[in-house]
């Protein structure tokens, strides 16, 4: 175990005010992975401001899944750099990422089953309030763990539910759930892997509008599909096609960017169109 | 709402009750079983519901299938015997009382020793390195004779070192005495433990390990440090058992003993914190009583572990919490005929397939002594097709019955937890 990242770096102590070197929170230097002679990603340059909203935009099996992975822990690699809040966290595993002030939801809903909505969200406010391993007290008596995961059950609109076992939940709400965990510890970049699969536009809506809620003052990189969720939300969109980021821009630019017309938007957009217009 | 409740209010009376009633159960049951027999039993018991409580930790809280517990508990028993034996040669000056401890030290101490490797991994390859674990040291036992006694084991005298307060430990309900204090004393710890940040992280490690590791946790450790505590606890159960029998072989260190605590705490129920209480209570009516009942005991506990493995995989805390739920909606009555005609039926079976199973040990195993098998007051003949026909009869027919009983069954409980659930979701929406 590394020693380094047993003072784990407060999360909400280290916000946006935190100013690292060229004041990114998240930083990509030619990120590349192979699985056996399959390059997934090749070379991938990408620099985040501290309370950006970056949208990962791109045909499926572009590498977005797999460039989150990178980032959060999952798999380590191949070469290239990944700095978060001026660390270097290429190749740590994903705990010791996570006490550096990233946290991450899963496109397929990753939550505890067997826990309640309370207590999953308990479980994940517990290390960033430091309580760590902590076999000495009462989880009962932690006032800071259980008023936080109150506030959490709140925000995600699951009080209701407070002893409902997680697995009982309806899709959307696990989804929530998801989130409130992803945000629990406070960390202050979030990474979203694909946060309103499965949902209906409706849903999707007011998902969005809890998303936009419950990350401000965030770095937030979300992987999404919907267009007009991604125009709708993010500051500024990175179009990832075949294992590279083709354009890395405000929404404006992208839509007129030619490149990502050809590769990618010309085609989801026309869907789009069509979709609509057959209505 | 609710913003000060979080998991109980401190003075919570149901928990005050259960507690001085299981306090009161461990201080009056000598006095109402008072056999030297039963008072034995009741020590074994309370050895072997701290020893599948400290192995559910592992299971049912941790998710960790463990296959060498007894790895644990053994080792605590050979040194605390130890501990005894430099006791009376007067080498080591320590109470008898606290020779327990020295059990749970030891269990602590391997555990951190093997656990470093042993938790490394998690799932099927956390359950073949236990395995390979409890090999290894069951060999060691047949190596090491000066320490393990080989086949003879190590004997010692627990009454040694001055009385206190008259206390020798001669007598079998002194001894009890002294377990039942370390069994409150553990259960209360190791409920305790579920309560703690620890407690709660495992059982999220136990639901989704991955998870677990996003939110800052290194799973690993996690598995580790409760791996500690379990070996801590089953140590402790070992130290209590040297005592009781001031014998101790290598069969407390076998795959046999793993596999019953693993047996044990499955029938009791491993999701259930007092599951695994009513396991090592029936492990001990099972080893002592029911072993003198039938020379082919192991044959009807396999058959119940898998008819338990079949029905009622949360094992019999599960059966109970769930008749309790139906019982606070106001249906459990309506389910006793239901139940009568299962018990009825399921009696039959075994019936039948007791004589069956008597007459086949019987063939194969004392031939010398005759034919004829008495089998619950009837006199059978294992070499009469009469015999044989009357016990195939009998069990085939209670299994169709049974079959019967169980789908009617299974169709009313069905409707009752139909109702159950729209209940709830009524009262949620008031």
């Amino acid at each position: 175990m590394s020693t380094t990242t047993d003072t784990p770096v407060r999360p909400h102590d280290a916000a946006m005010s935190h100013v690292h070197a060229g004041g990114y929170a998240l930083e990509l230097r030619q990120l590349r992975k192979s699985f056996g002679k399959t390059d997934i990603i090749r070379g991938v340059d990408l620099a985040v401001r501290a309370g950006e909203r970056v949208a990962i935009i791109g045909p499926n099996g572009a590498g977005k899944s797999t460039l989150f992975n990178l980032i959060s822990g999952r798999f380590a690699p191949s070469s290239g750099e990944v700095i978060l809040n001026g660390n270097r966290i290429d190749g740590k595993k994903p705990f010791e990422i996570n006490r550096l002030g990233l946290s991450r939801s899963f496109q397929i809903t990753n939550i505890f089953p067997k826990l309640s909505v309370f207590e999953n969200l308990r479980c994940g406010v517990l290390w960033s309030l430091g309580y760590k391993y902590t076999l000495f007290r009462f989880l009962a008596d932690l006032r800071d763990a259980n008023e936080r995961a109150e506030e959490l059950m709140k925000m995600i609109r699951l009080d209701k539910k407070r002893d409902t076992l997680a697995m009982n939940l309806t899709y959307a709400e696990q989804r929530a759930l998801e989130i409130g965990i992803t945000i629990a510890g406070g960390a202050n970049v979030v990474l979203l892997d694909e946060p309103t699969a499965g949902m209906s536009k409706s849903e999707t809506s007011r998902f969005i509008d809890l998303i936009r809620e419950v990350t401000v003052g965030k770095t937030l990189l979300t992987v999404e599909h919907d267009m007009g969720v991604v125009f709708g939300l993010a500051d500024k969109i990175a179009v990832v096609v075949y294992g590279e980021v083709i354009a890395f821009d405000t929404p404006e630019a992208v839509r007129a960017n030619p490149k990502v017309q050809e590769a990618y938007l010309g085609s989801v957009l026309a869907d789009e169109q069509a979709a609509s217009a057959g209505h | 709402m609710s913003r000060t409740y979080y998991e109980f209010k401190p003075w919570n009376v149901g928990r005050w009750i259960v507690w001085t009633l299981f306090a009161l159960v461990l201080l009056l049951a000598p006095k109402v079983f008072t056999s030297n027999l039963s008072v034995s039993m009741l020590a074994q018991m309370g050895i072997a519901i701290i020893a599948c409580l400290s192995y559910n930790m592992l299971l049912g809280q941790g998710g960790m299938l463990s296959f060498g517990h007894a790895v644990y508990t053994g080792l605590g028993s050979y040194m605390a015997i130890h501990a005894l034996l430099r006791v009376s040669e007067g080498a080591l000056s320590l109470p008898v009382s606290m020779v327990p401890l020295v059990g749970g030290l030891a269990g602590l101490f391997f555990a951190v020793l093997f656990g470093y490797v042993t938790t490394k991994k998690s799932g099927t390859t956390f359950a073949m390195i236990t395995l390979g674990m409890g090999e290894l040291v069951f060999a060691m036992s047949l190596m090491f004779s000066e320490f393990f006694g080989g086949e003879a084991g190590i004997t010692a005298d627990r009454m040694v070192g001055d009385p206190v307060m008259g206390i020798t430990y001669g007598p079998g309900v002194q001894v009890y005495y002294l377990i039942a204090v370390y069994t409150f004393v553990s259960v209360a710890l190791m409920f305790a433990f579920t309560r703690t940040p620890l407690g709660r992280i495992l059982n999220a490690v136990r639901d989704n390990p991955e998870r677990v590791e996003f939110v800052g946790y290194n799973t690993q450790m996690v598995r580790y440090f409760a791996f500690m505590i379990a070996g801590f606890f089953a140590g402790i159960s070992g130290g209590l058992a040297a005592i009781q029998f001031e014998i101790v072989t290598a069969e407390v260190v076998g795959p046999i003993r793993s596999g019953g605590y693993l047996l044990f705490t499955f029938l009791g129920g491993a999701t259930f914190f007092f599951g695994p209480i009513i396991g090592g209570v029936l492990m001990v009516l099972a080893f002592v009583l029911f072993s003198e009942i039938t020379k082919a005991w192991l044959l009807y506990l396999g058959l119940i572990f898998l008819f338990m493995v079949m029905y009622a995989p949360g094992g019999i805390a599960s059966l109970i919490m769930m008749n309790l739920r139906v019982a606070a909606f106001g249906r459990l009555r309506e389910l006793w005929v239901s139940y009568l005609a299962l018990g009825v039926t399921a009696l039959v079976v075994l019936i039948g397939a007791g004589a069956l199973i008597e007459m086949i040990y019987h063939l194969q195993l004392s031939t010398a002594m005759g034919d004829t098998v008495k089998f619950l007051g009837a006199t059978l003949n294992a070499r009469s097709a009469d015999s044989w026909f009357g016990g195939a009869f009998v069990m085939l027919t209670g299994l169709g019955l049974f079959e019967l009983a169980r789908r009617n069954f299974s169709r009313q409980w069905a409707e009752i937890q139909t109702y159950i659930e729209k209940e709830i979701k009524r009262r949620e929406t008031q």
